[in-house]
């Protein structure tokens, strides 16, 4: 029976068909929202549901000199990549006493793996116009990222240097969650604008401007291949802010029923709050992007991180 | 084409917007079609960058000497199953240009056309009938 356990907890529970249900379920809610602050109506319910099961249908071009195996293989790497952060995350959560020390560091790389296989497919694609989205991606990695650990930081500080999502979350369950300390709720603000551009949204979808370089980094995606890469930003838009949320934003209630609304609350706060970023947005450039990270950003981080460890 | 695939493909149409050397009017109606005020995404309807990710390609204008041979080469480009529309009277039949020197064939002997839509150029509400009409024979109704 144990040996099966991490087999179901990968494929069923928090898992793979966990994530891609309650993806399905919150990226009609980005699109409905998005919809309304537009004043349409907007899709319905199963729409998300419908394009994939349409794009599963479809058939599979692969452009003629590009490697097969690479070009089929890297969309499912980086939806294998978002469930086992999943999986981790939703073991650590429900059967606590297996962490390990670190991590935290495992899901901050595992996060970052669906950017880097979006950069080596569009490179070998073969089209001009992924070649300009993967190094566009390139420099949004290298903008966002060390602003992303920056923040990610002072929860570690503030639980006093433990690099264990469990210990931090203790730690918040004893004391307060870390979002309600002045450094916290400066750190909160960076990672969601990290997560913004990790989402690939609006002020930060340079690397896949439609109107410009028309998809840039997916241009040559389609059918199955184009059904994973839409079902791993799916799971993103699921996975990435309840990562956040137990990092930052973590509390316990009576029940386990009460844990689950106001976690779920929480989700949705921070969900509307990135929808409302992407619609109220224009698309930046990609040097205005990296000198807003730089710059200001980065000031942010590292004045959050100083607070937090003067123990603002 | 399976059932299933039928229904999801009816369900979210993704159109590209392929100009073939037209005068504009036809294109400014398009994106008149898609603005909120029509709502495609109400039908899963929604405009993409890449012919890759097409469903349906949406040809305005005459087909030249130019044209033709890249409008026949979008067509190799686009995955299976989908659909051409010709929208306006010059895609679906060359209109007053159609004893031009620079005209080739009509559009539909290039590639197969699922849908007509004459008019010049269509109103939006044209537009989204003839692709209502189209949904329509897919399902075989």
């Amino acid at each position: 029976m144990n040996c099966y356990m991490p087999i179901v907890n990968y494929l069923i529970f928090p898992g793979f068909l966990f994530i891609a249900l309650c993806g399905i379920f919150v990226s009609y809610i980005d699109r409905k929202v998005t919809a309304r602050v537009q004043w349409r109506k907007g899709p319905p319910v199963l729409q998300p549901l419908y394009d994939i099961i349409k794009l599963l249908g479809k058939e599979t071009i692969i452009p003629a000199g590009v490697s097969k195996t690479l070009f089929l293989l890297l969309p499912f790497i980086s939806v294998c990549s978002i469930v086992l952060l999943a999986t981790m995350r939703g073991v650590i959560l429900n059967w606590p006493g297996e962490p390990f020390i670190g991590d935290l560091i495992v899901c901050v790389y595992l996060m970052t793996i669906p950017a880097i296989c979006l950069i080596i497919t569009a490179s070998i694609s073969k089209n001009p116009l992924a070649s300009i989205g993967a190094s566009r991606e390139m420099k949004l990695i290298l903008a966002y990222e060390l602003l992303f650990v920056l923040a990610l930081l002072v929860p570690v500080i503030k639980s006093g240097g433990k690099i264990i999502i469990t210990e931090i979350i203790n730690y918040q369950v004893a004391y307060q969650p870390v979002v309600f300390s002045i450094s916290g709720i400066i750190a909160f603000l960076c990672a969601i604008l990290c997560l913004q551009a990790k989402l690939g949204f609006v002020p930060f979808d340079i690397a896949e401007a439609e109107q410009e370089i028309m998809s840039g980094v997916v241009i040559e995606y389609s059918g199955f291949t184009l059904a994973a890469f839409k079902l791993s930003r799916i799971m993103m838009l699921f996975v990435y802010p309840m990562f956040l949320v137990k990092l930052f934003w973590y509390g316990k209630t009576a029940t386990l029923f009460g844990d689950i609304i106001s976690f779920g609350l929480k989700y949705v706060v921070v969900l509307v709050i990135l929808i409302l970023l992407k619609n109220t947005n224009p698309r930046i450039r990609i040097d205005q992007a990296i000198r807003f990270f730089w710059s200001y950003g980065l000031l942010l981080g590292v004045i959050s991180v100083i607070l937090a460890l003067v123990g603002l | 084409m399976s059932k299933l695939t039928l229904n999801a493909l009816t369900k979210s149409i993704w159109v590209f917007h392929a100009a073939c050397s037209p005068c504009n009017n036809c294109d400014i109606e398009i994106l008149d079609a898609l603005t909120p005020k029509y709502d495609l995404e109400r039908f899963g309807i929604l405009l993409t960058g890449s012919i890759r990710h097409a469903d349906a390609l949406l040809v305005t204008g005459v087909p030249n000497m130019k044209t033709a041979k890249k409008i026949k080469y979008l067509h190799q480009q686009m995955p299976k199953p989908g659909v051409v529309i010709a929208i306006g009277t010059c895609a679906c039949g060359g209109n007053l240009f159609r004893h031009s020197y620079n005209f080739v064939k009509p559009l539909d002997e290039i590639i197969p056309v699922n849908a007509y839509i004459p008019g010049c150029p269509p109103k939006p509400e044209a537009i989204i009938m003839g692709v209502v009409k189209l949904i329509k024979a897919l399902k075989g109704k």
